[in-house]
């Protein structure tokens, strides 16, 4: 379960972020979930919330944990043409997978629909980001 | 905000000394020798990791012949271990398709690696760098705080001229340099000692013209003479020290 390491990340980020900021209790984060990254959310969600169980004491206790999706979009660096994950086709099930792991390894399978040059970037949906984190001093 | 590199220190944690190994060129023998430094010192009885990244260019899996392996998926990525050395490598997600990457897409290939692998307890990790001062070189720093650099280098003018800035960045960062090794040694000369004389020379490594033999057999690169000098250099420094915890 690769989603758990990330949830890891998040908690850690959380809690330090919370310190810094002199907060008592943390009640909402809000995580964005870029899709080139594939990740379970339900697995996720669960893995953010039991971690925050045994690592946040009574700081993360009442925490709310809301999830956004962003769709995944590549801009070529050679023709400039934009598009989207979705509309990539004919990767194998080990390619995606391999995605899921390290998203830029995306520049060894995807290629611009357009020219068909690997030098794209990724505009947004890389991965996880926290949004915001609300809590009461 | 990203978070992910708010775990790597925890990631690093059960790891008594990471060690990356660097230089100011390419083809210098950096990959040769943190290959081998793993194995030597996996077979002088310590636990040791290895991670590849020269992201663009990875070759320490070629070195040591690994192939058909795949890290474990468990609360994140476990490495597999090979020749009693933990080996974690992009290879296993680019196979053998080039994966041309420009600096941010290095960055977030090197702090997905970092926070999502699961090393086990290990007393050394040797970190396979590209060359120069670089993307992975600055991100070595600027998240594996614990680092220390062996730093290698050739006779050759060119190469001496680039790792002078190498050691002069590190130096300038305050970051630990374990030592230079001399590699590809060919006549006797003091153009190194003289070139680089602030830090201290580890060894010279003999040009070794049958090493490419021994290339994907480790029981062939335990037994070159790269490999016996190396033995004897890492024996004779500081790199067998290991920090009480």
């Amino acid at each position: 379960m690769h989603e758990w390491a990330l949830a890891e990340a998040v908690i850690a980020t959380v809690i330090e972020e919370s310190r810094k900021e002199g907060l008592q209790e943390v009640t909402k984060i809000k995580l964005k979930i870029g899709e080139l990254q594939q990740m379970e959310t339900e697995i996720f969600e669960f893995a953010v919330t039991e971690i925050a169980k045994v690592q946040g004491a009574s700081l993360l206790t009442n925490m709310k944990v809301e999830m956004d999706r962003e769709r995944a979009v590549f801009r070529c660096r050679v023709c400039r043409n934009e598009w989207g994950f979705g509309e990539t086709t004919g990767m194998s099930e080990e390619e995606t997978e391999a995605i899921h792991f390290a998203p830029e390894v995306a520049h060894a399978y995807i290629r611009c629909p357009s020219c068909k040059s690997p030098d794209f970037e990724v505009l947004q949906g890389r991965g996880v980001t926290i949004e915001s984190i609300k809590g009461t001093g | 905000m990203d978070p992910r590199s708010n775990i790597i220190d925890k990631r690093l944690a059960g790891i008594k000394r990471v060690i990356a190994v660097s230089g100011g060129k390419g083809g210098i023998g950096k990959s040769l020798t943190a290959s081998v430094l793993a194995l030597t010192l996996s077979r002088l009885g310590f636990r040791v990791g290895l991670l590849d990244l020269d992201l663009s260019a990875p070759s320490t899996h070629v070195i040591l012949g690994i192939e058909g392996l795949y890290p474990k998926e468990e609360k994140g990525i476990v490495p597999p271990e090979i020749c009693g050395i933990e080996f974690m490598s992009i290879v296993y997600f680019t196979g053998d398709n080039p994966s041309p990457l420009r600096g941010i897409d290095i960055s977030n290939a090197m702090l997905e690696l970092l926070a999502v692998t699961r090393w086990g307890s290990l007393d050394f990790l040797i970190v396979d760098t590209p060359p120069g001062i670089g993307d992975a070189t600055m991100d070595v720093i600027r998240w594996m705080k614990r680092a220390e650099f062996l730093v290698m280098t050739t006779s050759s003018k060119v190469a001496l001229e680039t790792v002078k800035k190498v050691i002069k960045m590190l130096t300038e960062l305050n970051v630990p340099i374990i030592g230079i090794i001399e590699n590809m040694k060919m006549e006797e000369s003091r153009l190194v000692k003289e070139a680089l004389k602030d830090v201290p020379i580890l060894g010279e490594v003999g040009f070794d013209e049958k090493i490419e033999d021994s290339i994907g057999d480790v029981n062939k690169l335990l037994e070159s003479d790269f490999a016996v000098k190396m033995k004897e250099i890492v024996s004779n420094s500081s790199i067998l020290k290991l920090q009480l915890k």
